[in-house]
């Protein structure tokens, strides 16, 4: 490999911290200190030091979590050790929102402002914060604030989450202890500018964050499925999870055989729950059936739809339950490992997943021979760094490769060609977690559950204009209505915005739609992750239009010209739209001039979004324009 | 201080001749000329210099770069018109002993595989070949087989670009080739890996190789080459027990006083193996000039006519004497170290140069100039005003091979591709052939080439490698290897399949084992000279200069000589400090460049930037008894702090000005 390594040298603990991932090297070739005469013989490497390229962006992470900011130096000792040359590592680590390559105080504290937390005051707060821990992006008494896209806390608007780099303390609860963690993570939320101060200046000292029960309002339900044991099991413990049910869909799985798994997810109607709602058994009998080998499951846990924070109230409260989908379906598939992408924001999530497969590993339900049943597998967690790409399933693998995470041409598609150019059944957290109850119950009785259709039980994030805002579990078909009365809808709903930024808004009196794939597609609409915004009147809708705006500039990848150009012309239309409608309202000459800029700017967001629609390379350019056009067309936004 | 200076403009303009010039006196100064002027005088001097000395007083530097047809015109007016057979061009200073070598062991001095091969082998073996850098094109189609799942093994005594893809790379010392090799064929013959199956059927002389061999034990070879013994052991398992392997390598093999010798030391291991004669598996090495392989298939070397014809065969003498109504000499002509030599005997009194640069390329340079300044008539004809054009008595200016004139030319898997016009020449430039055609015309012999097909034809006729290849299925086919005898069919991509046959007749002359011994350097290192220097290439200029210095590249940073940081820090001496050094031959000022790739007593540099650092003062002329290659890679330094300001004491014109350094 060509490697130009710069000048830099590593610090003594960034040198500590890829060493503690990676081993210590094995030459002066790869970053040791001294240069051996055998050093000067004899070099090993090629093929087996080029094959740790996924390993960059966990090395990235290791240097992060160490000392908060990636220097040149740390950045030049990682590609040493990993063959990889630095400026493609620069670009690698430059992608990703969490990382920085300039110096940066140790602890880096994100204040959300997406939908659910504008919603709950995240502009006054922000202006609160500013003035305790000064501007946003400049280091403050050992700190730094930066405003952050959704950090999946919805139902605890408006939240903030601080990371300290650095030290092993406030190692999360369910974590190994004799590995601790080398940095700290807090959240607060509801936040208040008293405890983000506080935040920042102590993470690992923040209150406990709520169990994840209380983020399920519907908490003791006889009814729930996927829910049941959140907030019932004790997310720690193996035994409590099999106590309650846990391990008896893989051991049926076992009996049925990988075809058996596949009919019964084939006739249970299981689709997708990331958002595309593709027939899961189609998805892992086409993997199960291509001869190239090996086969890969990963487990897409990137949830960075703003609004959207189901997956990680499962994988808080109900850990072992993912453990064992994750098994099953590398089972079905004949994949022997299986990785879960889990986004970086989830510092929790984290903690118990982590525990979670150790714990399995250790009872055997991972490793060598799963149940004793002959068949090896095992899952390795890799973290995100704050890139919504890359719960895109092609730029999830190409972050798993240690590349940029820029989502690749489809076809080939992943069941061929996915992670490492291998046959991979890449799903939903939701999704399979679905598998529990088809194996368990059957699919016939699985399939009773919903609509002819769209099969089975289906979580909401609820959050907004609501009085329970939370992840709320019902059989597809039920109403919109119905959800919100659930979850006590406030007085003034305005609108409902459905499926989170990618999604659509739906006016106040659209409240009979099914909420079904097929429903809301007749409607003109989309279930997409399963978000229910509420929205009343206190937010100025061009507002939010704005935000909405503003994330997908900031989250295109910049890959593909029409979504990289398409995002930043729809920002700039709409934020001249939000100005005009701020000054306006003046009559005369003046507001007829606004107007026809208006219907202008109208126009351009109509050609400007047909072009991302149809000609981006994937969903996120795709989708971009979708909620602005529904404001536009059904709320009557932007007249 | 910064190694990379990307502000930093053109090392050397070289501006395209356009014009003739000529010299009224030895020692005057070079003047506008017509051409028919310039063309008379050339003419007059060849004529009266062989009525006065004759024949073999002429020699020919025939071009690697121009196209097929002009090295055929080149060489046949070198045998017709001047009568001798003293053609040769700068093959010789790289891939002669290639393939002096090859063609003992073959009968053929071609690479015996394709660039395709190299995608579809298991194992490749780079030796003494920064191909990363000095073959870019070549090394891409490496990079395929890497990823088709090869491994790839490198042999140098640096760590180089190359070496950094290797699953292996093994450090030996500079000149120890031959008893790593021979290690390694001695590992694989007591591991009971050797293919005897082959050895059998299709090679003479395993006995006396296996007795030569075995002195050189694991430990033994550790001994001399400084390579543990594992790492030997290891590439002498993995290239036995590949099912195809590629043994690729360049001027680390063939630039030492014994070049043939290593280069048959590495074909024993394919004979062992037999790694040779079948698709994925053979020889390669990979050659420099655009066109150095076709240069030599086209007769533009003292002993062979076109298409590889042996002048000492009488039969072949006959067939191209009909053809060309003439007499040809039965012996072999001077090559160009022997023309050197003969320079400096007053042997040699004309050169006619076309698109060579000896006065820079030749090891011990200040030597080769005294040599050429010693002719009685020297006619350089190039695009550019070489060091070598600026000692010219007549200096003709040329045509671009690759974008102003057709033609062909042969790459290293000996495909014969076509070149085509694309543009026309500035000023007065004229078409190679055509000027010497001309030139022929006026000594007596008027030939009629209707264009550069004509040309191919006549070859075609009288080379039976070649007889198949018409411009036309050469455009249909994107080109052909040769050997290409018939207009019907094409012959495989490999060379040597008949060595497989188990019909004798067809199997022909089995490859011999080349008994070989081990030579070290001659130049060798002492306490007045300590460090071993070695020459080489980098990625981004091309052999002298004279062609890519005019281009500015991010990459370049000057000449420079590089240091292990150790010896580095042994001589007191930084990145950027100016140094002298020195060999028992000359010495040169140059600034430092502290790499890792090096090792402690290994310095390097390349001949890129004579003009400012003219390293071949350093190199030794040192030549190989058998292809007449000198020993670049191997001369014994010294570096010293200056003194004193540039200029006042050694005979180098480098580092005049700090800027050059690059800091």
């Amino acid at each position: 490999m060509d490697l130009r390594i710069g000048d830099g040298e590593p610090t003594d603990e960034e040198r500590a911290a890829v060493d503690g991932l990676l081993g210590p090297p094995g030459s002066s070739w790869e970053g040791g200190d001294e240069r051996t005469q055998e050093d000067l013989r004899w070099a090993r490497g090629g093929r087996e030091a080029r094959d740790r390229r996924d390993l960059l962006l966990p090395g990235l992470h290791a240097l992060n979590d160490r000392v908060g900011w990636i220097s040149g130096g740390g950045l030049d000792y990682l590609c040493r050790r990993l063959t990889v040359p630095p400026a493609e590592a620069y670009g690698v680590a430059t992608f990703y929102g969490m990382f920085s390559v300039r110096p940066r105080p140790a602890t880096v504290l994100h204040v959300c402002t997406d939908l659910a937390c504008a919603a709950a005051g995240s502009g006054p707060l922000c202006a609160a914060v500013a003035e305790r821990l000064g501007p946003a992006g400049e280091a403050w008494d050992g700190a730094v604030w930066q405003p952050s896209p959704c950090l999946g806390l919805c139902e605890r608007a408006p939240a903030a989450l601080a990371v300290r780099a650095g030290d092993g303390g406030g190692a999360e609860e369910g974590t190994d202890p004799d590995r601790a963690r080398t940095y700290a993570a807090g959240v607060a939320a509801p936040a208040t500018a008293e405890s983000v101060a506080a935040l920042a200046r102590d993470p690992a000292a923040a209150e406990p964050e709520p169990e994840p029960a209380l983020a399920v309002p519907q908490f003791g339900d006889p009814a729930l499925t996927l829910l049941s044991r959140v907030g019932v099991v004790d997310p720690a413990s193996l035994d409590d999870y099999r106590s309650r049910g846990g391990y008896r869909a893989l051991r049926r799985a076992f009996a049925l055989g990988p075809a058996g798994v596949i009919r019964e997810v084939t006739d249970s109607g299981l689709l997708g729950r990331g958002g595309a709602a593709f027939p899961t058994g189609r998805k892992w009998q086409a993997t199960a059936s291509q001869p190239d080998r090996p086969h890969y499951v990963v487990c897409n846990a990137d949830e960075s739809e703003p609004g959207t924070f189901k997956d990680r109230v499962l994988m808080e409260g109900d850990p072992y339950a993912l453990i064992e989908a994750m098994t099953i379906a590398g089972y079905t598939v004949g994949a022997e490992r299986g990785y879960l992408y889990l986004r970086g924001e989830y510092p929790r999530a984290l903690g118990r997943l982590t525990h979670a497969v150790r714990q399995a590993r250790a009872r055997g339900l991972l490793g060598e021979d799963v149940l004793g049943q002959g068949y090896a597998f095992d899952i390795e967690i890799r973290r995100g760094a704050g890139a919504y790409i890359c719960g895109e399933e092609t730029a999830l693998f190409n972050s798993l490769e240690g590349r940029r995470g820029e989502p690749r041409a489809k076809p080939p598609f992943p069941v061929e060609k996915g992670l490492f150019g291998k046959p991979t059944a890449a799903n939903n957290v939701e999704t399979l977690v679905n598998v529990l109850p088809v194996l368990e119950r059957g699919a016939q009785a699985y399939a009773a559950i919903g609509t002819g259709r769209s099969t089975g039980p289906k979580l909401y994030c609820v959050s907004g204009s609501v009085e329970r805002p939370g992840v709320y579990e019902l059989p597809f078909g039920a109403t919109l209505r119905e959800l919100l009365t659930l979850a006590g809808v406030r007085e003034g709903l305005r609108a409902v915005l459905l499926g989170g930024a990618a999604g659509g808004f739906v006016r106040a009196d659209e409240l009979d739609i099914p909420l079904t794939f097929e429903g809301t597609a007749e409607a003109g609409t989309t279930l997409g992750s399963g978000v229910v915004f509420a929205v009343d009147g206190s937010v100025p809708l061009p507002q939010l239009l704005l935000r909405i705006a503003e994330f997908f500039r900031d989250e295109s990848c910049g890959q593909c010209v029409p979504c990289r150009i398409g995002t930043v012309r729809q920002e700039e239309a709409l934020r001249r739209i939000a100005d005009r409608a701020g000054a306006g309202g003046d009559g005369g000459a003046a507001a007829d001039g606004a107007a026809d800029g208006t219907a202008y700017d109208v126009a351009l967001l109509r050609e400007i979004g047909a072009a991302m629609r149809d000609a981006s390379i994937c969903g996120l350019g795709q989708t971009a324009w979708n909620a602005v056009e529904s404001a536009i067309d059904r709320l009557g936004a932007c007249r | 201080m910064t190694r990379r200076d990307r502000g930093r403009p053109p090392s050397t303009r070289y501006d395209r001749l356009t014009h003739p010039l000529v010299r009224d006196e030895k020692g005057g100064p070079l003047r506008r000329a017509t051409w028919d002027e310039a063309l008379e005088r050339a003419a007059d001097g060849f004529r009266r210099i062989r009525a006065e000395h004759g024949p073999d007083a002429f020699g020919m530097f025939s071009c690697a770069r121009a196209t097929n047809e002009m090295n055929y015109v080149a060489q046949k007016f070198t045998r017709v018109v001047m009568g001798t057979h003293n053609v040769d061009s700068c093959n010789r200073t790289c891939h002669a002993p290639s393939v002096a070598g090859l063609s003992a062991a073959f009968g053929s001095g071609g690479g015996t595989s394709s660039y395709e091969e190299v995608e579809a082998t298991d194992l490749i073996v780079m030796w003494g070949s920064n191909a990363r850098f000095a073959h870019p094109i070549f090394f891409q189609h490496v990079l395929k087989g890497i990823r088709n799942g090869a491994r790839m093994y490198a042999v140098d005594p640096r760590r180089t670009s190359t070496a950094e893809w290797a699953e292996s790379w093994l450090g030996l010392n500079v000149g120890t080739d031959i008893p790593l090799a021979h290690a390694i064929g001695r590992e694989i013959i007591h591991a009971g890996l050797a293919n005897h199956a082959f050895i059998e059927r299709a090679t003479t002389g395993f006995e006396e190789y296996a007795a030569e061999v075995e002195p050189w034990t694991l430990s033994a070879a550790e001994q001399v080459t400084g390579v543990p013994a594992a790492a030997i052991r290891d590439l002498a398992h993995a290239y036995a027990t590949a099912e195809r392997a590629q043994l690729c390598w360049t001027l680390g093999i063939t630039e030492h006083h014994n070049g043939t010798d290593n280069v048959r030391a590495l074909i024993n291991l394919s004979l062992l193996t037999g790694h040779v004669g079948r698709y994925g598996a053979g020889l390669q090495p990979l050659r420099g000039q655009n066109n150095v392989q076709g240069g030599g298939d086209m007769g533009a070397i003292p002993d062979r006519l076109p298409g590889f014809q042996n002048v000492l065969e009488p039969e072949v003498r006959k067939k191209f004497e009909e053809v060309w109504g003439t007499e040809l000499e039965p012996r072999h002509g001077r090559n160009l170290t022997d023309m050197f030599e003969a320079m400096a005997s007053g042997e040699l009194r004309a050169v006619y140069c076309i698109g060579e640069n000896p006065a820079q390329s030749e090891a011990d340079s200040a030597q080769a100039v005294e040599r050429l300044r010693m002719l009685d008539l020297l006619v350089v004809q190039d695009i550019f005003l070489t060091k070598t054009a600026e000692l010219a008595d007549v200096v003709l200016p040329a045509t671009a091979a690759w974008c102003e004139t057709e033609g062909t030319t042969t790459s290293s898997e000996r495909r014969v591709q076509r070149v085509r016009k694309a543009v026309d020449p500035p000023g007065e430039a004229r078409e190679d052939i055509a000027v010497i055609c001309e030139l022929a015309e006026r000594l007596g012999h008027e030939w009629k080439f209707a264009d550069a097909e004509a040309v191919w034809d006549e070859l075609r006729s009288v080379s039976p490698l070649h007889y198949g290849m018409t411009y036309e299925r050469l455009e249909e086919h994107q080109g052909i290897r040769w050997p290409c005898p018939s207009t019907e069919r094409l012959e495989p991509s490999y060379l040597h399949g008949r060595l497989w046959e188990t019909d004798p007749a067809r199997r022909g002359r089995p490859a011999p084992f080349g008994i070989v011994r081990h030579d070290p350097p001659v130049d060798l290192t002492d306490d007045e000279y300590p460090l071993r220097l070695t020459t080489g290439r980098r990625l981004d200029s091309y052999n002298t200069g004279v062609q890519s210095g005019g281009f500015a590249s991010p990459l370049r940073s000057g000449e420079c000589v590089e240091l292990c940081p150790e010896d580095a820090r042994r001589f007191g001496v930084a990145e950027g400090d100016v140094v002298l050094v020195a060999s028992r031959r000359g010495s040169v000022r140059a600034p430092v460049a502290v790499v890792d790739g090096l090792r402690p007593g290994l310095a390097f540099m390349t001949m890129h930037f004579p003009d400012e650092v003219d390293t071949n003062r350093l190199t030794v002329e040192a030549n190989c008894p058998i292809a007449g290659t000198a020993e670049f890679k191997a001369s014994a330094i010294r570096i010293e702090k200056p003194t004193q300001q540039p200029g006042a004491g050694e005979d180098s014109a480098a580092g005049n000005e700090p800027a050059a350094v690059g800091s």
